[in-house]
Formats: structure tokens, C-alpha cells, sequence
């Protein structure tokens, strides 16, 4: 009798087969991620070993000399947060508005899909026809010529995804039931967003911001022929100008310059990941606080 | 029925004034003007694509009614665009070489991106699965330049030094710098495609007594089937469009490859490089465009087909 019973309980056979090939695929699988993300992490190591030496003060605040061979990365750097910001002034208020509208006003219906549609395009054309499509628009037909201006319109137009689905999720996050209390009191639509969906949101909505700027600082292909240069001596004044940026200023120094010093190239490419990467890693801590955070 | 409404609306009239009646306050106008601000700003996306179309082509076109001969343009390996007598363009060669890289790439990063899902939505578990969520997320975010570069000075020396060849800008270089870029942004999208099956799929195969592996080869895995292959169709159109990264580690040798080991040059790579030496309206710079045009067409089909197989799941 009690040996019927714990025989009742142990594990069959087929139980226990069952059972290895599981612990079988999770290993392997186990070991696939590991190997997706070892190889990534060995080559940032290589790169912070290699270039770690020349990041200091220095490197960051003063300009290339000898002909780009030594020196810092200030005009890049500058370059780059003048791309960024005057890209964000252009594309965080229509992509949040595009949001809104997506989340707040448009229904299910074949006409939403097809804006859809065109933001999963927009992401997934290729950068370089982004920097021919600045090229043809921003540059050549609305005359704004190789410049901080046009070469950010690019910018914006190819990185507004990234704020559209962003603020989207955060405005969808907020429960319909706050809306219609609102609706309720009387409020119009209007009133209920701005008063009510938006404070919400907006946290939500600036990790999608912050994603963005780390989208577009990293971001080289459409910046080449729109208003990135190789090379200048002097800082930008307006938007008018040319500009150089850090990650044309990490292919220059890597394919064109002969001589360089050999750590200035790992040096930039150090800079250049460090700000996307505290970018992101802001954006992603942001956004767990929010998660702990929220109250419903 | 009728008279007593007069009624209450004199009546409401005479106390308030007609306007109190009237919903058009200033409110109602801010809130309809908005709605159009809102609207426009909704289709921009839509605007945006078809502008990105509209001025690639308008660049491209002339080449395209002019001088194109699609048998040549297609067919043939011959790149001489900046020949002063008689300059080709045939781009066979360049498709073949975007075609290679992008194929070696998704062969190293479609089975490990989808395994990595796999492990990150079905056996990871509490801050392991967050962990390495995060992980993946950062390594998305690198740059492409940052990769070519990666390519460049880090890859070329290790295949030099590993198969013994006499230079490491090639296929295969290439190849697994756009496998690991697209494998990060692979496994997110296949993570989501798994997530996105309903947890009461698992609780009843689980109470059915089957184990975990059982639970995702049996029932999550064809429930999450075209979300998977959609995913998979997207990191093909992200490596396909790539440009920087292939510009920098593959190369860049106008040549059908026929080994791993051979440099090759990629569609994107050949604009990035050369539109910069073009006179603007001359014959090369419109076939660079023309290029462009191609690429635009085939990541939009690829999109396309994407959204259509993703959406399949919804319906069925």
C-alpha cells in the first residue's frame, strides 16, 4: 500500500525525459543569449581599454590639431548637440502631437493602419536614403543649402518614430476612466488631454524624448551630405551653418585621415558611445522608477 | 411636446441669454482647432514617407527615363560610374554584395536572437529577465558607425590573424558586425511577438503537466509565429539598409564574392561613398539616386510584408 502510493508520485519515465530535454533547452538556450551578448561586451571592453587612455578634460573641450592626427573633439562635440537639439525642437512636438492623435482621437479603422504603416516605413528606410531624401527637400529644393538646419530636418523626420510610439504607449498607459470623469465634468476634448491625459504621461512621454536624443547623436549617414562636414575650424553660430559631428567625426578619423594617433579614433568612438549609452541607461531608469511609481 | 420645449428654451433664454446655450465658447474653438493641429500632425508620418519618395525620385527619374537600361543596370557587374567616356552602371555586383552580408548576417543573427527571446520571455525569470532586457536594449542603442568602426580596427586583425588572409575587410567581417547589430533589435521585437501570446495559453498547457520547453515549442512558438517572422523580416530590411557599417568592414571592392573572404561592396555603402564626388543633376549623382529609389522600394515591400504577416495574428 505505501509503496503503491510513493510509486504514484515518482516521476514516470517519460516524466523524467521530459524533464531533461527541458533542462537541455534552457541551457542552450541560455547559452545562445550569452553568446549574442559576450562578444558585444568583449569588444566595448577592447574599446574602453584602448581608448580609455586619451578621454580626459582635455580630449572633450579643446579642437583636432596637426590636421585632425591629435587633439580633441570640441567642435564635434558641439556640432552633435546643436544636430540634436534643433532636431528635437523639430520633431518632439509634431511626434507627440501625431501620438495624440493616434491614441486620443483616431479609431481602428483602415486609415489608422496606414498611418501606422508609414511610421514602421519611416523607421525602416534605410539612413541613406534619409540623407538623399535631405539632400533632394531640405537642401536642394527648400534652398537651406549644407546646413545645422537641414541636416536636422533629415534627422527629424528619421528619428520621430522612436517619440511617436514612445509617448503612444505612455498616453495609452493612462486608464479611459480618468478621461471620461473628465468628459463628464463638462471638460472638451481638449481640456480632458491637456489637463488630464497629458500630467499623466509626461514622464513616459520624456523617456521617448531621451531615447531620441540617443537615437540621433549616433546617427551618421543622414548628416553626410546635408550638413556635417569633415572638417571646420570654427564653432557653429546659427543654424545656417556647417557643422562637424562626432559620429562623422569617427568615420573621418578612422577611413580618412593617414597618421592619425592610434588611440584619437577609439578615443572618439569611446565618447560617442558613452553619451548614447548614458542616454539610454538614463532613459531605461527612468522609465523602471515610473513603473514602481505608478498608482493604478 | 413640441410647445413646451419653446417653453423651457424661452425660458432659458430670457434667464441666461440665448448664448448660454450656445456650446461654441471660446473653449469649443481652442478644442476644434486643436483637433485639426492634432490631425495634421497625425498624418505627417504619411506626408514624411511620401515626401522621402516623392524627392528621391524626383533626382532619380531623369536617369530612369534617360540613360537606364534595365538589362545593364541589373544584369551586369560593371561599375564605372565616373568614367569620363563611358561610364557603366551595373549593379549586379553591388547587389550581390548587399545580398551576401545581409545573408551571412541573418544566418548568424536569426537563430541566436531567437533563442535569446526565447530564453528571455519563457525561462528567465525576476531580475535575470530584467537584467538582460536592459542588456539587450543598450546593445541596440550603439551606433552604426561605432560598429564600422568596430569592424575597422577590431575584426579586420582577427580574421587576418585567425583564417590567414591578407585582408579582413570582407564578407565575413561584415557579416557578423550586422549580425550582431541586428540581433539585439531581433531578439526585442521576437521577445515582444512571445509576450504578446496570453498567459492563459501557458497556465493551461501547464496544468496539462507539460514542462516549460513543452509549453514554448508546443503552444507559444505557433501562437507567436508571425509576430516571429515578422520580426525577422524587419532585422532583414534594418541589415539590408544598413550603411556605415558596411561601408567601413567590408571593404568596399566592387566584386561578385565568391568566398567569405572576399570584399565586397553594398548598395547603401556605394551612395554614402560616392554621392559626395557627384555634380548635383549629372548623370552619376542621378543614378546614385536611382539606387535610392530601389532601396526605398524594396525596405518598403519589406515593411509591408511585415505589418501584413504581424497583423495576420490579430484576425486569426
Amino acid at each position: 500500500m505505501t509503496t503503491a502510493n510513493t510509486a504514484m508520485f515518482q516521476a514516470s519515465r517519460l516524466n523524467q525525459r521530459n524533464e531533461k530535454v527541458q533542462v537541455l533547452y534552457r541551457i542552450l538556450f541560455g547559452i545562445m543569449t550569452l553568446m549574442l551578448i559576450t562578444p558585444v561586451l568583449l569588444i566595448l571592453g577592447t574599446l574602453v581599454v584602448k581608448g580609455g587612455g586619451v578621454i580626459s578634460w582635455e580630449f572633450l573641450f579643446t579642437p583636432p590639431t596637426d590636421g585632425m592626427r591629435t587633439g580633441g573633439v570640441l567642435p564635434a562635440l558641439i556640432g552633435t548637440i546643436w544636430l540634436v537639439m534643433t532636431a528635437l525642437l523639430l520633431s518632439v512636438p509634431i511626434g507627440i502631437f501625431a501620438a495624440i492623435y493616434l491614441s486620443e482621437y483616431a479609431g481602428d479603422n483602415w486609415f489608422t493602419r496606414t498611418i501606422n504603416l508609414a511610421i514602421i516605413n519611416l523607421a525602416g528606410v534605410p539612413s541613406i536614403v534619409h540623407a538623399l531624401f535631405g539632400l533632394g527637400a531640405f537642401v536642394l529644393f527648400f534652398g537651406f543649402g549644407t546646413s545645422i538646419l537641414a541636416a536636422s530636418l533629415t534627422l527629424a523626420v528619421m528619428t520621430m518614430p522612436v517619440v511617436i510610439v514612445a509617448t503612444r504607449e505612455s498616453l495609452q498607459a493612462v486608464p479611459q476612466a480618468f478621461r471620461e470623469a473628465c468628459w463628464n465634468m463638462g471638460a472638451t476634448r481638449w481640456q480632458t488631454i491637456r489637463r488630464v491625459v497629458l500630467p499623466n504621461s509626461v514622464t513616459g512621454i520624456l523617456t521617448g524624448v531621451i531615447l531620441e536624443v540617443s537615437r540621433t547623436a549616433g546617427e551618421t549617414a543622414p548628416i553626410m551630405f546635408t550638413g556635417a562636414v569633415f572638417f571646420t575650424p570654427f564653432l557653429p553660430q546659427s543654424v545656417f551653418d556647417q557643422t562637424m559631428a562626432l559620429s562623422l567625426h569617427l568615420f573621418v578619423a578612422a577611413t580618412q585621415v593617414p597618421g592619425i594617433a592610434e588611440d584619437v579614433p577609439y578615443g572618439i568612438a569611446l565618447v560617442l558611445i558613452g553619451l548614447v549609452l548614458t542616454m539610454n541607461s538614463a532613459s531605461i531608469a527612468f522609465r523602471m522608477w515610473l513603473r514602481g511609481k505608478k498608482k493604478w | 411636446m413640441a410647445i413646451s420645449t419653446t417653453a423651457s428654451r424661452a425660458t432659458i433664454a430670457a434667464v441666461g441669454g440665448a448664448d448660454s446655450f450656445d456650446r461654441r465658447n471660446a473653449d469649443w474653438y481652442v478644442d476644434k482647432a486643436v483637433q485639426v493641429l492634432v490631425f495634421v500632425c497625425g498624418i505627417s508620418a504619411i506626408i514624411f514617407v511620401l515626401g522621402i519618395f516623392v524627392f528621391v525620385t524626383k533626382e532619380g527619374i531623369g536617369f530612369v527615363f534617360q540613360h537606364l537600361d534595365f538589362k545593364e543596370f541589373f544584369l551586369t557587374p560593371y561599375w564605372f560610374p565616373s568614367d569620363a567616356d563611358d561610364p557603366e552602371y551595373g549593379i549586379l555586383a553591388l547587389m550581390a554584395g548587399t545580398a551576401s552580408v545581409t545573408g551571412l548576417a541573418m544566418l548568424v543573427a536569426i537563430p541566436f536572437s531567437l533563442g535569446a527571446a526565447i530564453y528571455i520571455a519563457e525561462f528567465a525569470t525576476g531580475k535575470t529577465r530584467e537584467a538582460l532586457k536592459v542588456l539587450v536594449e543598450l546593445l541596440a542603442a550603439i551606433p552604426s558607425v561605432v560598429w564600422g568602426f568596430i569592424g575597422l580596427v577590431i575584426m579586420n586583425p582577427l580574421i587576418i590573424k585567425w583564417f590567414d588572409v591578407p585582408v579582413g575587410l570582407c564578407v565575413l567581417n561584415a557579416g557578423i558586425i550586422l549580425g550582431l547589430m541586428a540581433a539585439p533589435i531581433m531578439t526585442s521585437i521576437a521577445e515582444d511577438a512571445l509576450k504578446a501570446v496570453p498567459d492563459r495559453y501557458r497556465e493551461a498547457a501547464e496544468a496539462m503537466g507539460a514542462t516549460r520547453w513543452q509549453v514554448t515549442y508546443k503552444v507559444v512558438l505557433p501562437a507567436a509565429k508571425n509576430g516571429l517572422l515578422g520580426g525577422v523580416l524587419l532585422g532583414v530590411g534594418r541589415g539590408f539598409g544598413e550603411t556605415m557599417a558596411v561601408l567601413m568592414a567590408t571593404g568596399h571592392a566592387v566584386n561578385i564574392p565568391d568566398s567569405i573572404f572576399d570584399s565586397v561592396r553594398a548598395l547603401t555603402a556605394t551612395i554614402a561613398a560616392e554621392l559626395g564626388e557627384t555634380v548635383v543633376g549629372g548623370e552619376h549623382y542621378q543614378v546614385l539616386f536611382t539606387i535610392g529609389i530601389l532601396l526605398f522600394l524594396v525596405t518598403f515591400i519589406v515593411n509591408l510584408s511585415a505589418d501584413l504577416i504581424v497583423r495576420g495574428i490579430r484576425k486569426g
